[in-house]
């Protein structure tokens, strides 16, 4: 490692630990508020949270029981905790390409400078963004309301089905549900995304297709799509990693509910350690197992996504 | 218009898309995303319909205009509700969080990004290990972390632990940054006898605006949003709620008055709303920021 590139030329690799140590104080000092945060907040409840998942410990105040592996034993047989963890995969899988897919055709059609009113239709599909879940919670209870709801005043007007449908209160279908919802709030974001990969496209590229007599869709599909492809992994990552942590919506609007159907991951851990059905004690060294188990599950997930990342940049000409 | 449509593009070949000419097929997208924005806005607009609606109007078949408006709801919602404080809480948080977010953020990446201390290797390790870590993983231990600090029933600890949330992202997308600028940025300020704090807040901090601008926006709609962290911490104390907790315990508590429940959203969502429309293109700069650092 070559000391040469930076500014305190005293601090060479031979001199002593405590003299580089000095040298650098005043980052050492810059540093401070940063790590007092990370530390606190992030990387001390990582390995608390480990130890927590090797206890009986059911509540704050009381006492905490090593019981090594047990918690995660129970887990892995809990079908609470499989449904939870599945459920979390499968709200991923519904809800991410939905949302990138959506998220590209408005950015594509919204990127043509000569549309006028962009910039108002921009604004519009970002409303929901900016709307918090617990208002989103009411909102679509409201609208989804099979006791006179909007949508379901339309449906059954429109004789699409004989009786209203109980979007949310049904098992069957609360999940469906939710995934509309969340792909309604979140795709501003996406859009916005694919709208700054966007902006990585040359004009000239346009005008140079536009001169040769393509068509607006062949620029489309064979200039710009090669150009933002490589974006789609990061935006991907970006959306896989928000629809994992699907808790605020989920809380807010079904509670985990009708009889669990809708309980992801985080309301799982969120009800074991805080929220417990009357009548039991909160397991807090069970929840922080589960939370555990998940955080793995989406490191894991992480990592795929960076060796991705890495082949798709080793495939693009110049890198043989 | 037909004809006209088809003699003015008469010379392009015969393709389905070159029979519109391309005002008319951007006069159509128009229209179809009129349509489209119209439904997706339509809850939210219905909304805050409905919040000047009595609750029996709510479900009866009136259209979006009220029959009879009534402030009734706000004022209810003002009162029972409580939003009034929650509102000073949420803007507490946000604002707390926002501000020493950015400082903590840029310190470190800019030390982070310029400089090869012992232990850089280490740090940024650790720091990329836990990027993605969900929130489920570490909640328990923060709120335990805030309880024996004595910070567990505080508005100070939520805002300091909501600062958590993204500052390993935003301190990587700072040392991204921070590492492309020239090196002689510091050079020239220690000929110039600018101590190193100096140089960092007069130089580096506004040079690295467009990240500034970023965390500053992903902040905002993370403390505004957060639901987790702040539910947990006032579970024992509504009076620390924010405005997301207390809307979502006001359905709880008072759950047919649809009509207060609407007006408490309404004044949830319009300052957040109206800071978007104004704030616009740093919103969109911002988000965009993210992709691209």
């Amino acid at each position: 490692m070559s000391t040469a590139d930076h500014d305190i030329p005293a601090a060479g690799p031979r001199t002593g630990l405590g003299t580089r140590l000095w040298a650098h104080r005043v980052d050492y000092l810059f540093l401070v508020p940063g790590l007092v945060i990370f530390g606190a907040f992030i990387l001390w409840p990582m390995l608390a949270s480990q130890y927590y998942s090797l206890l009986d410990w059911s509540g704050f105040d009381s006492r905490r029981i090593f019981v090594g592996l047990r918690n995660y034993r129970e887990l892995l047989a809990d079908e609470f905790f499989v449904a939870a963890f599945w459920r979390s995969v499968w709200f991923t899988l519904a809800t991410v390409p939905l949302q990138m897919l959506l998220g590209l055709v408005l950015a594509v059609i919204l990127n043509n400078r000569l549309l006028k009113l962009s910039a108002v239709f921009r604004t519009l599909i970002f409303l929901p963004v900016v709307t918090p879940v617990a208002v989103i919670a009411i909102v679509m209870a409201l609208m989804l309301s099979p006791f006179n709801g909007p949508i379901n005043d339309l449906i059954t007007g429109a004789g699409l089905v004989q009786r209203a449908v109980d979007f949310l209160g049904s098992p069957q279908l609360v999940m469906w549900s939710l995934a509309g919802i969340y792909v309604w709030k979140w795709t501003g974001v996406t859009m916005i995304y694919w709208l700054a990969a966007l902006q990585t496209v040359p004009d000239e590229l346009y005008e140079a297709a536009r001169l040769d007599g393509v068509t607006g869709r062949q620029v489309t599909m064979y200039v710009v799509m090669p150009i933002i492809a490589p974006f789609a992994v990061v935006i991907g990552l970006i959306s896989a990693i928000s629809a994992l942590n699907v808790f605020p919506l989920i809380q807010a609007t079904t509670q985990g509910g009708p009889f669990f159907a809708s309980e992801v991951m985080e309301v799982f851990i969120f009800r074991t350690a805080f929220a417990p059905p009357s009548g039991t004690f909160p397991q807090l060294g069970y929840a922080s197992a589960a939370g555990v188990l998940f955080g793995l599950a989406i490191m894991g997930l992480t990592i795929l996504q960076v060796l991705a990342v890495r082949r798709t940049r080793r495939k693009e000409p110049g890198h043989g | 218009m037909a004809d006209a449509t088809m003699g003015r593009t008469a010379r392009a070949p015969a393709r389905r898309e070159a029979m519109v000419s391309p005002r008319a097929r951007r006069t159509i997208t128009s229209v179809v995303l009129a349509v489209l924005c119209a439904v997706w806005v339509y809850p939210i607009v219905w909304m805050i319909s409905a919040s000047f609606k009595t609750n029996n109007e709510i479900f009866g078949d009136t259209g979006l205009i009220p029959d009879a408006p009534t402030v009734e709801n706000y004022a209810r919602a003002w009162s029972e509700a409580n939003i009034g404080r929650y509102f000073f809480n949420t803007m507490f948080v946000t604002v707390g969080s926002v501000v020493v977010t950015v400082i903590a953020t840029a310190l470190m990446g800019y030390v982070l990004g310029r400089r090869r201390f012992p232990g850089r290797g280490l740090l940024m390790g650790l720091m990329v290990f836990t990027l993605f870590i969900p929130q489920g993983y570490t909640i328990i231990p923060v709120f335990e972390l805030l309880t024996t600090a004595g910070l567990g029933q505080s508005l100070w600890g939520l805002m300091l632990a909501t600062c958590g949330h993204s500052v390993v992202i935003f301190t990587l997308l700072f040392a991204g940054y921070f590492a492309q600028m020239p090196k002689e940025l510091e050079e020239a300020s220690r000929m110039d006898g600018v101590g190193p704090v100096k140089t960092f807040w007069y130089v580096m901090l506004p040079l690295s605006k467009p990240i500034v601008v970023t965390v500053v926006v992903l902040q905002t709609l993370q403390a505004w949003n957060d639901f987790l962290l702040p539910l947990v911490i006032t579970l024992a104390n509504p009076d620390l709620r924010t405005l997301s907790v207390g809307v979502y315990s006001f359905r709880g508590e008072h759950f047919i008055d649809w009509g207060g429940m609407n007006a408490a959203s309404a004044i949830t969502i319009i300052p957040i709303v109206i800071l978007f429309l104004f704030l616009q293109r740093y919103f969109i700069d911002g988000l965009a920021g993210a992709v691209k650092g």
